[in-house]
């Protein structure tokens, strides 16, 4: 971990967050404390507000209390500054069609360094280090040249990865990573994300892939808008929440020092207890 | 594709000034032509290019690609200021004086920012596409019923109306052209400047409010272009459809570029399009004329059906 003094210790720090989505409450009452050099994971079953979580903490929609990063009230932190330090990567923006269509790889991922650029600036040596170090970590410098239209769910997925990680924030913020991503791939997200860490920074990912979730540092699990646990990956009462958040329709077990999940299809049986 | 739009509006251009240069031995045709169709030549390039800007800008703005500057009843807004003008102030769009057709430009304008915003209002945001299109739909019927009443009100205004509603390039004068090409200019250099937040819209607005982009205020001077864009044109030649929807797709057709030289080159297009149709409604029948609109109206609606069949819209 690189030199964090001990006051910024902290990269994220929520004080009982609200939100709505179209008058319904989805987010309620949520605090939270991420520590920085960090991978947290959030889990929870459809519906549980983990997308509004995300989006809660990135200061994109409107919410009640506070969000703090690295100390800082987030909302008297100006726009830009916030965007060089914080990246965010929505969710689904690899399958809809969109405008970006006509774009290439290269425009894309180039995107991602908007916040370090000065109004109509060209970019400069740093901008294009930078995204061609996010292009190659994603394995999308080969076609970099090609509009994202001509591309595959899991390309244009790969695509919008490098662009959030082009950014080169401090903190990245990551709404289902690997949708539409092959097992190779989701592999290599997990060597990437290991190299961030390596780096000093944070990660926070949405994760439907439990096991995958399981690799993180430390595991929110939130269902109907509350937090139901907060707790290191390895620890046995985070794998005991994990299974009772989905209904024990999972089981949490330990295979070659991972930890790991498999689908239990006899809820009245809990398995886990077996181990 | 800089250069060849160029060139393709420098040889259209180049053809109008052979034109004076054969009629050179008539004075007097030399006259009509530079006060009759040199600026109508321009006329017709400048509106098509702020047509052709208007819908790259909506386009962009509100990720859609089917976006076109009039689907948002900004024409219908345009035309409805146009009536209340030639119905209450009793000019005529025939006019080529500087103060009457700013006069009209404003009208034009003021009636087309009112309804885009009011399409806004009533889709409650950009978010929602197809809130949006249906909002944009029903502010033209309403609109277009309000101009239908007045003209009918004022049968005086009626010709006027209808020669607007057609489209046509036969009242553009220097006036007009100065007017459009200083209107051009300005929205030419806003959108351009504002080039990297139509590319960050591109991705999502979530995306575009993560990498730190001013979008609340930034998406009210986007609006603002598309408004003053479409209703200058409209206020000078009346409504020409679909101009402002197919030059963009048709720059995106040859060339994938992001939205700093698509906006650039859509208003090139845009200029390419309008010119060519309306050299076309002038010879096809000629010494007849058809109405500009009428011609782009049914090349725009075949090559937006065409669109239709050829990729998933």
């Amino acid at each position: 971990m690189s030199a964090i003094n001990a006051m910024n210790n902290i990269a994220i720090q929520a004080y009982n967050t609200s939100a709505r989505l179209s008058s319904s409450l989805v987010l309620e009452g949520v605090s939270l404390r991420f520590e920085a050099g960090r991978w947290i994971s959030i889990v929870g079953p459809n519906g549980a507000g983990k997308s509004t979580l995300l989006k809660v903490l990135a200061h994109l929609i409107p919410f009640d209390g506070k969000v703090e990063f690295f100390g800082h009230d987030m909302a008297n932190l100006p726009s830009k500054k916030r965007a060089q330090r914080l990246s965010w990567l929505g969710q689904n923006q690899s399958q809809s069609q969109s405008s970006a269509d006509e774009l290439t790889v290269f425009d894309v991922a180039m995107l991602g360094r908007l916040p370090h650029q000065a109004w109509l600036a060209a970019p400069n040596t740093a901008d294009h280090i930078a995204v061609e170090h996010a292009l190659r970590s994603t394995g999308a410098w080969e076609w970099r040249g090609r509009a994202l239209s001509q591309l595959s769910g899991g390309e244009r997925q790969r695509v919008m990865l490098a662009r959030a990680l082009a950014v080169q924030a401090d903190v990245l913020l990551m709404d289902e990573p690997l949708v539409n991503l092959d097992p190779p791939h989701q592999a290599d997200w997990l060597l990437m994300v290991r190299d961030l860490i390596s780096h000093g920074k944070t990660v926070v990912s949405v994760l439907h892939e439990t096991t995958m979730a399981l690799q993180a540092h430390d595991m929110l699990i939130l269902a109907k808008g509350k937090i139901a646990h907060f707790g290191a990956c390895n620890e046995a009462a985070t794998h005991r929440a994990l299974e009772r958040v989905f209904e024990h329709r999972i089981a949490v077990k330990s295979m070659d020092q991972l930890f790991i999940t498999i689908p239990n299809t006899d809820p009245s049986q809990n398995p886990s207890t077996n181990i | 594709m800089l250069l060849m739009a160029g060139l393709t509006v420098g040889s259209t251009g180049l053809e109008s000034m052979v034109r004076i240069f054969k009629s050179d031995v008539d004075p007097t045709a030399m006259q009509i032509i530079w006060d009759i169709r040199a600026p109508r030549t321009s006329g017709a390039w400048l509106a098509g290019a702020l047509l052709g800007l208007a819908g790259a800008v909506a386009q962009g703005l509100f990720r859609n690609p089917l976006a076109d500057p009039f689907l948002l009843g900004s024409a219908s807004g345009a035309s409805l200021g146009v009536a209340v003008a030639l119905a209450v102030f009793g000019i005529s769009p025939f006019a080529t004086q500087w103060v009457v057709r700013l006069g009209l430009t404003g009208a034009a304008f003021v009636g087309a920012v009112a309804a885009v915003f009011l399409t806004l209002a009533l889709a409650r945001g950009v978010q929602h596409t197809l809130r949006l299109l249906l909002a944009g739909v029903v502010v033209g019927v309403v609109l277009g019923a309000i101009s239908s009443l007045i003209a009918l009100m004022f049968p005086n205004i009626l010709a006027a109306m209808q020669s607007f509603t057609l489209g046509s390039t036969s009242f553009v004068g220097w006036g007009a052209c100065g007017v459009m090409g200083g209107v051009l200019a300005l929205t030419l250099l806003v959108s351009w400047l504002l080039t990297r937040v139509l590319d960050g819209l591109s991705l999502g607005e979530e995306t575009a409010l993560s990498l730190g982009l001013p979008l609340s205020s930034m998406r009210m001077v986007l609006v603002a272009v598309i408004a003053l864009a479409t209703g200058t044109a409209v206020a000078q030649t009346g409504l020409i459809a679909f101009v402002g929807l197919a030059a963009p797709h048709v720059v995106r057709s040859m060339v994938k570029t992001a939205h700093g030289k698509l906006v650039v080159l859509s208003s090139l297009m845009g200029g390419v399009l309008l010119l060519l149709a309306d050299t076309l409604a002038r010879s096809l029948i000629a010494p007849q004329e058809l109405p500009v609109g009428v011609l782009t109206a049914i090349l725009g609606g075949s090559y937006l059906l065409w669109l239709m069949r050829s990729k998933a819209l």
